[in-house]
């Protein structure tokens, strides 16, 4: 049943609908995870978040099975009628037609989620990393390494971030994917490093820590059960949006030819950004299906993101 | 001796840029052991505050605190901050008033029980939990095996603030401070946890202090009851004397605001004209004499003394309630 469905049965129903929801969470030993779970599943956004997120993950995962053709073979058929002002489109033998080198353009487009998933994934996980540990110091320690953490992170956070990730690249000497990969990441590190450390500070003023301390737990305890744990879900649920703005670098770094340069590899960044802008006036498809994908997953991660915050916002909790 | 001698103790908040602020007045004090004693008064009257200051729990910065917390006649402001600690929630329990805000939210209740007696008494994880089964127990927790393993927000109110009730005397402190611990609450919860907290402290003889700005909560609870006005204490006196003949011009209005059983249907209750934001300064006059039915010259001269009264009471007022109004 929705928010508004409730309110419409007035406040004594909505009132009893709420007992019963809390009746029925008393049941079982539902924990907090679940518990936010739960929530989640009853949010249509979450849930069409969720399932772009689910496709997008299995067709990477199973890639070689989907993809009719493999990725980096150039096919005769399509090479024997290949002219820069005519790229084979759509047949039976291959859905999406050509790419500009004779290759199957679906099956290029299927494996280039893997690529997607891998630079989102370890972007994030290693800006997620480094900013953890420097949020946790300074949310944990403040006085002068407070100030220098933050300050850094001012400086980085002063500059566009794809900006800073162009300059990152570009002043690394040879552009491989790991280039991207940890520029993409260096730029999301004073995002949670800031978010883990204001989310530490609001919670050693809330009142479970005041209670903490009024229990004698000691000042290591109130850091490592109390401030921390308690700000993680937050960084977690940033992750998640993280990972479409990841994604989204990297494809912007790529298409900019900063990426890799591996023309094999396929990545949707590159498609678009090649193939799709040469041969537009050609075969447009060549851009829209790349920039289609981009899209389509970076919402999806968007909207399970925001989902989730809402999800685990105590506010929401009973 | 006493239990706790509360003696002239003040707070002063001093933000950079802005007034001093004089939260607790010289307020003095004391808790025989087993006792309860009431703190009073309405919002904003300095009663968390001086809790927090008998508790050491006070912002690092911006505030003084002067005067003396004996407690077993040793200052408890003059502790080391690790000291302190280990006499926080061993010798000296606090309960607050919102039990779901007060437990962590990411750690079971079982734990949170568990874990006050490994760090005060010692205890391994598995003697502490099974000791933490007996306490849900004994505040009352039903099926207490399951309630270890949930989280706050899955308990309702009434039992959260059992588990913090369970939590607070988990080490059988000497004295427990309970801020307003039914503010929160539902009304038919309310009476249940006062009962509780009753039958706990008499028969563990903890000494109480109860804090609440409602005298209907003390009025089967408190030995004595401390009435606050604007950080400073305006009348004291045993429940029975208080009840019977408060003679302070505020307690007998908050004595007139508080819901009797025995009032008509629909009788309106006499609350007290205007609010603390009336207030004068102490230095310049009685603080309560703007919003006072009894006020004479003399209260606009200079704050009142706390003076001894015949029953054994202490008083500051310049015109009090004569001793024969007994309360309607
Ligand atoms: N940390 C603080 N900084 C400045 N003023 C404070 C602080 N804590 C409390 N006060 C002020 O002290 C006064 C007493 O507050 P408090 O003891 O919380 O009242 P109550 O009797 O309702 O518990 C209030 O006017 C409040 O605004
Ligand atoms: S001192 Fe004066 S103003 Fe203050 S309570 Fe007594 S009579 Fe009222
Ligand atoms: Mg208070």
């Amino acid at each position: 049943m929705s928010e508004r469905s409730i309110g419409l049965l007035g406040e004594r129903k909505k009132a009893r609908l709420e007992e019963l929801a809390r009746a029925s969470a008393d049941k079982g030993g539902v924990s907090l995870v679940r518990d936010a779970a739960r929530r989640l599943r009853r949010n249509p956004v979450a849930i069409v978040g969720a399932i772009i997120v689910g496709l997008f993950v299995l067709v990477a995962a199973f890639a070689p099975l989907i993809a009719p053709h493999d990725p980096v073979q150039r096919f005769d058929e399509l090479t024997r009628n290949l002219t820069v002002d005519n790229i084979p489109g759509a047949s039976s033998e291959f859905p999406l037609g050509s790419d500009p080198l004779g290759r199957d353009f679906l099956s290029r487009l299927i494996y280039g989620s893997r690529q997607t998933l891998f630079v989102g994934v370890l972007a994030t996980l290693i800006g997620l990393a480094f900013g953890v540990v420097f949020g946790a110091l300074a949310g944990a320690f403040g006085g002068w390494i407070d100030v220098i953490l933050m300050r850094l992170t001012d400086v980085m956070l002063a500059l566009p971030s794809l900006l800073l990730a162009i300059t990152l690249v570009a002043m690394a000497s040879k552009s491989s994917q790991w280039t991207v990969i940890f520029a993409v990441a260096i730029v999301n590190v004073p995002i949670f490093a800031r978010l883990l450390r204001g989310s530490m500070l609001a919670q050693r003023e809330s009142d479970h820590v005041l209670a903490a301390r009024a229990l004698g737990v000691k000042e290591r305890n109130i850091v490592l059960r109390h401030m921390l744990p308690n700000s993680l879900t937050a960084v977690i649920v940033q992750a998640t949006l993280t990972f479409a703005v990841a994604i989204l670098d990297a494809a912007a770094l790529s298409f900019l030819g900063l990426g890799d340069p591996d023309i094999n590899r396929a990545e949707w960044g590159l498609m678009l950004g090649v193939d799709g802008q040469r041969y537009f006036e050609v075969r447009p498809e060549l851009a829209y299906y790349p920039a289609l994908a981009i899209i389509v997953v970076a919402l999806g991660f968007t909207l399970l993101g925001e989902a989730m915050r809402e999800a685990i916002d105590p506010k929401n909790r009973r | 001796m006493s239990l706790l001698d509360v003696r002239d103790l003040s707070v002063v908040f001093q933000r950079r840029g802005e007034r001093p602020f004089t939260a607790v007045d010289k307020v003095s004090f004391t808790v025989e052991p087993g006792q309860t004693v009431g703190l009073v008064g309405e919002s904003g009257c300095g009663k968390s505050v001086t809790s927090l200051a008998i508790m050491g729990l006070l912002p690092r910065r911006g505030n003084k605190v002067t005067g003396e917390v004996l407690f077993d006649g040793a200052d408890l402001l003059k502790l080391r901050p690790d000291d302190m600690r280990d006499r926080r929630g061993r010798d000296i329990g606090m309960i607050f008033q919102d039990p779901l805000s007060s437990l962590n939210p990411v750690i079971p209740i079982g734990i949170q029980v568990a874990e006050v007696l490994e760090r005060h008494r010692g205890m391994d994880h598995k003697a502490a939990l099974k000791e933490a089964k007996e306490l849900l127990d004994a505040v009352g927790i039903p099926d207490p095996m399951r309630r270890l393993k949930e989280y706050p927000h899955q308990i309702s109110g009434g039992m959260r603030q059992r588990a913090l009730i369970a939590i607070a005397l988990a080490c059988k402190p000497r004295l427990l401070i309970a801020d307003e611990p039914t503010t929160a609450l539902d009304v038919t919860i309310q009476a249940q946890i006062l009962t509780l907290l009753k039958q706990l402290v008499d028969e563990t003889g903890t000494a109480l202090i109860m804090i609440t700005h409602d005298l209907g909560v003390v009025a089967g609870l408190c030995d004595t009851v401390n009435v606050l006005y604007g950080g400073k204490v305006v009348e004291r006196a045993r429940r029975h004397e208080l009840f019977g003949h408060a003679r302070h011009p505020y307690t007998h209005g908050l004595l007139n605001s508080v819901p009797r059983l025995d009032s008509p249907r629909g009788e309106r209750l006499h609350a007290i004209p205007g609010s603390v934001a009336d207030n004068i300064p102490w230095a310049e006059g009685c603080a309560f004499a703007p919003r006072c039915p009894n006020v004479v010259d003399a209260c606009l001269e200079g704050p009142p003394p706390l003076e001894p009264t015949a029953t054994g009471g202490d008083l500051r007022c310049n015109n009090p309630v004569s001793e024969e109004v007994a309360v309607p």
